[in-house]
């Protein structure tokens, strides 16, 4: 990002003894990775120009745990968990929204039962309210009429039966969106998920996201978008690998509604 | 010496019936070995799936060619059986199609039951093509050879021979309906058979007789064998499928869950007030302490063991696996099949026994080995394949469990991310301090 953006975190709020209207969890891959932390500074333009009042954890966030959990430990899983909640019950957190459909999934299903209940939102279900409410505007501006394909993440969709709030945001941005043969519940994963992001795959025949590459490919997309920076990651690396990085950009929703509108 | 046929008319009913409640006693015994898990909730959703998925086979007719077929079969092999109750009536008092007093309406029902029976017939054989001709591939992968491939093709030979000896009884029946033979009162139409009745033509009353009670017997004979088969059998699904739909997990299927016992030692260690160095409380150190995670069928729940008897080998789940696919040994349609293979042996085991004794086996190594367990995404896709709602992730899941925290035998990139997590708070060797460096860059 050429210049920063102010992004206040949960400890200025309290310093000040306000309250924002919504935490922003960056996540892991959010913070730290270098593609994705294009898509948080993305949704972070965005909720700056939809006047939203968010703050972010900044140093008091850590891990959520999901791919400790994913890897059979649970007990790294609930150390986390309990250490995370103790931090968002301090500062009486009620919503929150994360561009990570792990960190989605765990923080609204599996934080309830060790004490941590929020109302929790991925964030193309949070910009698709913003649009609702009037407060977001979705142009197709650079994107219109290009031909675009959705990759569903496994946590956004099969578990969370969210399929719609992405696409209808596409769909504001005047694409034409175009299915891939397996997709909402019959999507492919594309072979990040269950902590395998973190190690190398078992042998086989090839790689899974060379698979879903495929699939996608099949669509003769100009853009893959996705809605997860595991995902990204995933597909990405499918895309250099097909030799096709120079015709096909694989870009978060969050991206493709702020690089739409110049921000 | 007239009572004969109804003496062994009986006999047979009585065992067949007997063996088979005693199986499947056997088989709710099993189940009953696995851990607790609480599913009386919801009930009104539960009996709302139930319906849906197994008595409405909505999730079969995802894939509408297989998903039809199957339909046609399963309603034809429920309505035929309401034959089964004249059929079992004349088999004990000794009377003939004691039915047929109902007129009009019997005529209907026999013509109803012929007419599902050559659909079953012709379904059956199109299933068999599929199986053996077209070779479909995930009725031929790695885990099909042997039993599991014949069990597929003896059910359909069964449910053929069934269907034919019923049409062949009806054929004889009606051809002696005609020749105005005693006892074989003109009652029902018969709007397949006539067309095999006249092979029959010109053969005697005596050699028609034994043609018709031939397959009268052969099928009832034939039904109580293939009730007794479900049991060695992935067909015990048309049972199973009901209290399977049932006793599914409703929850998100992205929520795993929280395992309690290490709530507690969280809790615990979490908490400020507690003495690290405190005596374990009395009753504590005692019992066991608790094993985390599954190497056996035992530390499993009864959901998952249910699920287990349940399977039928379909192998939609494997079929839309991501690791499957691409080659990997994984396969989740496997995970199922041992975990009935090893629970059937722990159960044979337990009879042998009095209770189970350790046999050097279990689950994990033995039958499902970590290089599957390590390849699952945890994407659901089996699951949500899956058309009587099973759950193999469910049982990785537990088995990783098993090897992470009892083991520490988690490949060494996933312990490398497991301690960047504990020393650092994220899964990359990144410091916690630098977590909001990307909105200054
Ligand atoms: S959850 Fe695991 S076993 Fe099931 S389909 Fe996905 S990768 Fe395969
Ligand atoms: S688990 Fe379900 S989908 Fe997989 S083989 Fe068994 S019945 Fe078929």
């Amino acid at each position: 990002m050429s210049e920063t953006v102010k992004v206040p975190t949960m400890a200025e709020y309290m310093a000040e003894g306000k309250k924002p209207e919504v935490l922003f969890w960056v996540g892991c891959a959010g913070s730290f990775d270098d593609r994705a932390k294009k898509i948080t500074k993305a949704f972070v333009k965005l909720l700056h120009n939809a006047n939203v009042d968010f703050a972010v954890l900044g140093t008091e966030e850590s891990c959520t745990g999901d791919p400790a959990k994913r890897a059979g430990n649970e007990f790294l899983f609930q150390m986390q968990a309990v250490t995370n909640i103790e931090v968002l019950n301090a500062y009486e957190i009620k919503k929150v929204v994360t561009a990570c459909p792990h960190c989605f999934n765990t923080l609204k299903n599996e934080y309830p039962a060790l004490g941590g209940a929020y109302e929790v939102m991925h964030h193309t279900q949070f910009l698709k309210s913003l649009l609702d409410e009037g407060r977001l505007r979705v142009q197709g501006g650079k994107f219109k009429g290009k031909r675009i394909t959705f990759h569903d993440p496994c946590y956004l969709g099969r578990a969370n039966n969210v399929y719609e709030a992405p696409r209808e945001l596409l769909q504001k941005l005047e694409v034409e969106l175009v299915e891939m043969k397996r997709a909402k519940r019959n999507g492919l994963c594309c072979g990040a998920g269950g902590a395998q992001m973190f190690k190398e795959p078992e042998p086989g025949q090839k790689d899974v996201n060379i698979e879903r590459t495929e699939d996608a490919l099949q669509t003769k997309p100009e853009i893959i978008a996705a809605g997860c920076p595991f995902c990204n990651t995933m597909m990405t690396d499918g895309v250099k690998n097909k030799e096709k990085e120079d015709s096909i950009e694989v870009l978060d929703v969050a991206e493709m509604i702020a690089n739409a509108q110049d921000l | 010496m007239q009572y004969i046929p109804n003496i062994l008319f009986v006999i047979a009913l009585v065992a067949g019936v007997g063996y088979f409640a005693k199986n499947i006693r056997k088989v709710i015994r099993n189940i009953r070995l696995g851990k607790d898990v609480d599913r009386t909730d919801n009930k009104n959703e539960r009996l709302g799936n139930m319906v849906r998925i197994a008595l409405g086979q909505s999730k079969m007719v995802r894939r509408p060619i297989a998903g039809i077929l199957h339909i046609l079969v399963y309603l034809g092999f429920i309505i035929i059986n309401i034959e089964m109750l004249e059929i079992i009536i004349d088999g004990i008092i000794g009377t003939h199609r004691v039915f047929s007093f109902l007129g009009g309406f019997y005529d209907f029902l026999i013509g109803t039951f012929e007419l599902l029976a050559i659909t079953v017939l012709a379904v059956v054989i199109i299933f068999w093509v599929r199986r053996n001709v077209i070779k479909i591939k995930r009725f031929w992968s790695a885990e099909m050879k042997g039993w599991p491939k014949s069990d597929g093709d003896l059910i359909l030979y069964f449910e053929m021979v069934l269907m034919t000896l019923f049409l062949v009884m009806n054929a004889a029946d009606l051809q002696l309906q005609q020749l105005g033979a005693a006892h074989y009162v003109e009652a029902g139409a018969y709007p397949v058979s006539q067309y095999i009745a006249p092979f029959f033509e010109g053969m005697s009353t005596a050699a028609l007789i034994m043609v018709e009670r031939t397959a009268w017997w052969l099928h009832i004979l034939g039904i109580l064998v293939f009730l007794n088969y479900l049991y060695f059998s992935k067909h015990l699904h048309i049972l199973l499928a009901f209290p399977n739909t049932y006793y599914a997990d409703l929850k998100p299927k992205g929520q795993m869950d929280n395992l309690a016992s290490v709530t507690k030692e969280v809790m615990l260690m979490m908490d400020p007030e507690a003495d690290p160095f405190a005596a374990p409380a009395e009753e504590e150190s005692d019992a066991d302490p608790e094993k985390f995670g599954a190497s056996d069928v035992l530390d499993l729940n009864w959901v998952q063991l249910l699920n287990s008897y349940t399977c039928t080998e379909c192998g939609r789940c494997t079929s839309e696996c991501p690791a499957n696919q691409t080659g990997k040994k994984l396969s989740p349609r496997k995970i199922m099949m041992d975990t009935r293979d090893r629970l059937q042996e722990v159960g044979a085991n337990i009879d042998k026994n009095g209770s189970f004794v350790d046999d050097g086996k279990q689950l994990l190594n033995d039958y499902i080995t970590t290089e599957e367990l390590w390849a699952c995404t945890s994407c659901n896709a089996c699951v949500e394949a899956c058309p009587v709602s099973i759950s193999p992730l469910s049982i990785i899941l537990d088995m990783r469990r098993y090897l992470v925290m009892e083991q520490s035998a988690a490949p060494t990139d996933l312990n490398n991310m497991m301690s960047n997590i504990e020393n650092n708070g994220a899964p990359w060797p990144f410091n916690q301090m630098d977590r909001l460096n990307w909105s200054q860059e």
